[in-house]
């Protein structure tokens, strides 16, 4: 093998390669080629490294050089100056919010510093489409072990004492699952892999298959070994082609290895999976209505007490876990139960139910600087995922709210903000962990706004079969449109928080059950807005629209904007007058409320009350 | 590909180890060529082109090789700094494809610093 002296890896997610990151590529190869670099320097396409705001990145190892958006016209004084002469490029590298200076090196950057990758431990350090580069990183040594010297039971122990909890909403114990699937009656039996992922704005999964298809392939085997199971399946999401091409390109090479397939390591143990295209409905990303959709009928959920792990697909035992949950296994089995239980918070040595045990991955997304994909401890506090790895609030303005577990997430202030993140506590605060949304809001964000915004994604993917959900959530919609178009009245307050109740109490699964969080939470933290647009007719953020008055500020509008008159020619309900280097004015009777003029105002001369 | 035994894992892995070293930016010795516009004129070109070729023929693989801009000696160019793991860096001037040889074989390889050819140890600080 002929030696590289540097490794140029070019993150290939989803973000950078819609940033174009192929197109660099191409470019870096070529200007390779072109300065007859190309046996001393490897171009290496990588999974996401969730920094994604600052697509499309590049890392030079050994050196450690994190560069950023970068372009194809960037790509000749790339290799020019830093390939050739050896010098780092300063204007390319990553400059944080409020500092002067570059930070060269990727480990120094606050955005990965704050982080602890367990489940992506090979994020940015493979090939995900060479199974090669994944062996030299560890891959499938953990099936080895297991295979020669574990029991199945030994295995789901060490599971149980790991206190791995799943990671794609409930939080049930990993261990428990497998040994309950393990001692139901019947056969074949089965395993499934969750990556569904229907959360909007959520992209750990994804994310992890992309990056390292191989830690979720080897965690099933190491799944249905213990569990004994011979046929798994990966549930995908159809808008993932590219995860699902590394996945099926990871199965190939597993398969041409022998890692997948009959009597793996002369074993006797047999394995395969088979991936199955989600039905791009968000139910079906809930473990009843997923089996239902693998068997070919409507993706619709069923109700709980007839449990999955005795009668899942096909009405034999199963085992569903998430992407994430089956990627943390390997990891377990190698380096032992007592090292990830020694990551977290709470204590297991009672139950797995006691603690928070190992990493969790986040996508954080809303108004922070650092947006992107995050893996950090559990326990971590909220305060640390916003200001440290999310580098805080962008523009100046005030944190309001950050929502943990997704669309139906609670919404948690900012005296909060110390909270540690782990089940428990996310839970006891009215939020979840959810699967790993995160989104921040800031003064600007209305709260009643944002309760309206997240019900309406619930409500329009209620699958209907349950009139609690399909009925109740609609009719807890409505109220919050009244109350966002100053129609709200003060009894409306008391019977949100009744539905939220009875929707929670009374729906078939947790699609119903988790939905009213966002209202509940900001009714208890954030009430005084919701008597603000009932009591005074007024938003405090200025977001909901129909409750602002708009007018314009003769002296800006003059002084500034010289009358420009472009508010006037963008005005959808000619509601503005005035003419060229004088005033404007806004006739309150025929303005409609949209705002336009507020958007399209560039001297601010637009003023709310 | 015929199937893989449990001992292949490691063989694999054996296989592609200067990749996973290099991308991690652990080595057992670090290897740096100068490569400013003096250094390049003065040949360090061939230095970095020998020191691939002794690497490869040697089939060594937890060292990594480096480049950077000029040293700021440019009368001493080609020039290389050798560190090995937990050690004080060296720096070898007016290098030749033979002394590079050497230096590999003897200080990069084995451990002992061929002072003959090297200008200074230490690296100056940088703050
Ligand atoms: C409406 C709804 C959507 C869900 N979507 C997903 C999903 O996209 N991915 C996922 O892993 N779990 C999802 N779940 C949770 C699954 O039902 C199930 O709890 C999980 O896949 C089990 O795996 P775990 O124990 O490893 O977390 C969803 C649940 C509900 C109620």
């Amino acid at each position: 093998m002929k030696p590289y002296r540097a490794n140029l890896m070019l993150c290939a997610g989803t973000g950078c390669v819609s940033n174009h990151s192929f197109l660099v590529r191409e470019a870096l190869e070529k200007e390779i080629k072109k300065r007859g670099l190309e046996n001393e320097i490897q171009v290496v396409i990588t999974g996401c490294d969730g920094f994604c705001a600052e697509g499309p990145l590049l890392i030079v190892q050994p050196e450690n050089i994190f560069y950023c958006r970068l372009t194809e016209k960037d790509v000749p004084l790339l290799v020019e100056e830093h390939f050739i002469k050896g010098r780092p490029v300063k204007k390319l590298m990553y400059t944080p919010p409020d500092a002067k200076a570059p930070v060269p090196k990727m480990n120094d950057i606050g955005f990965f510093k704050g982080q602890m990758l367990v489940a992506l431990r090979n994020r940015g350090l493979i090939d995900p489409e060479n199974i090669d580069e994944a062996i030299a990183r560890d891959a499938y040594k953990a099936i080895a072990k297991v295979l020669t010297s574990m029991s199945p039971e030994e295995v789901i122990q060490e599971i149980k004492d790991s206190g791995l909890r799943g990671r794609g909403g409930g939080g049930f114990p990993t261990g428990i699952k497998w040994e309950s699937c393990r001692n139901a009656e019947g056969e074949p039996k089965y395993v499934i892999c969750n990556a569904d992922e229907g959360d909007p704005g959520a992209f750990m999964d994804r994310n992890i298959i992309e990056s390292d298809p191989h830690s979720v392939l080897e965690g099933m085997v190491i799944g249905a070994y213990a569990i004994g199971v011979s046929e798994g399946y990966v549930y995908i999401r159809h808008e993932y082609p590219l995860a699902r091409d590394r996945l099926h390109i990871a199965i190939d090479q597993a398969r041409d290895y022998g890692l997948l397939g009959k009597n793996i390591f002369d074993t006797g143990f047999n394995f395969d999976i088979e991936i199955v295209r989600g039905a791009g409905a968000f139910v079906c990303g809930e473990s009843t209505a997923l089996m239902a959709s693998i068997e070919g009928r409507v993706g619709e959920p069923r109700a709980k007490y007839v449990h999955t792990v005795e009668h899942g697909l096909w009405n034999l035992p199963t085992c569903l876990n998430n992407v994430e949950t089956w990627a943390n296994v390997p990891g377990i089995i190698n380096r032992g139960a007592e090292w990830f239980a020694s990551i977290g918070t709470g204590d297991i040595s009672e139950s797995p139910w006691g603690g928070s045990k190992g990493t969790k991955v986040f996508s954080l997304t809303g108004k922070v600087y650092n947006t992107g994909l995050v893996e950090v401890p559990m326990g971590i506090t909220l305060r640390d995922i916003v200001f440290e790895v999310g580098g805080g609030i962008p523009d100046g303005k005030e944190f309001k709210s950050v929502q943990t577990g997704g669309p139906s997430g609670g919404f948690l202030p900012a005296d909060l903000l110390d909270l540690q993140v782990d089940f428990e506590q996310l839970t006891e605060a009215g939020s979840m962990m959810g699967s790993g949304g995160m989104v921040v809001m800031d003064e600007d964000n209305c709260m009643v706004d944002m309760a309206r915004y997240f019900l309406a994604f619930t409500q329009g993917e209620s699958c209907g079969k349950c009139t609690p959900c399909r009925d109740g959530v609609k009719a807890m919609l409505e109220i919050l449109i009244r109350i966002t178009e100053g129609k709200g009245v003060e009894e409306d307050l008391d019977l949100l928080e009744e539905l939220s109740h009875f929707v929670i109490d009374s729906s078939l699964c947790a699609l119903g059950g988790s939905a009213p969080n966002p209202v509940l939470t900001s009714l208890k933290y954030f009430r005084e807005e919701y008597e603000a647009h009932i009591r005074d007719k007024k938003c405090p953020a200025r977001a909901c629209r129909q409750l602002n008055v708009y007018t314009i500020d003769p002296e800006i509008c003059v002084s500034k904007g010289h009358g420009c008159g472009v508010c006037r020619r963008e005005c959808p309900d000619n509601a503005i007058t005035g003419e060229k280097n004088k005033t404007h004015f806004i006739n309150q009777d025929a303005c409609e409320k949209c705002g336009v003029c507020f958007d399209v105002c560039k001297f601010d001369a637009i003023q709310i009350t | 590909m015929p199937k893989l035994k449990i001992e292949d894992l490691q063989k694999i892995s054996d296989k592609v180890r200067r990749t996973t070293l290099l991308r991690e930016g652990a080595g057992r010795a670090k290897v740096t060529v100068h490569m400013g516009t003096c250094g390049i004129s003065a040949g360090a070109r061939k230095i970095l082109d020998a020191l691939l070729k002794i690497i490869e023929e040697k089939d060594v693989k937890d060292i990594i090789l480096v480049t950077s801009g000029c040293a700021g000696l440019c009368s001493r160019e080609p020039m290389v700094t050798v560190e090995l793991k937990d050690e004080t860096p060296v720096k070898y001037v007016d290098l030749t494809e033979d002394k590079i040889r050497k230096i590999f074989t003897d200080h990069v390889l084995e451990g002992h610093i061929v002072t003959d050819y090297a200008l200074a140890i230490g690296s100056e600080r940088t703050r």
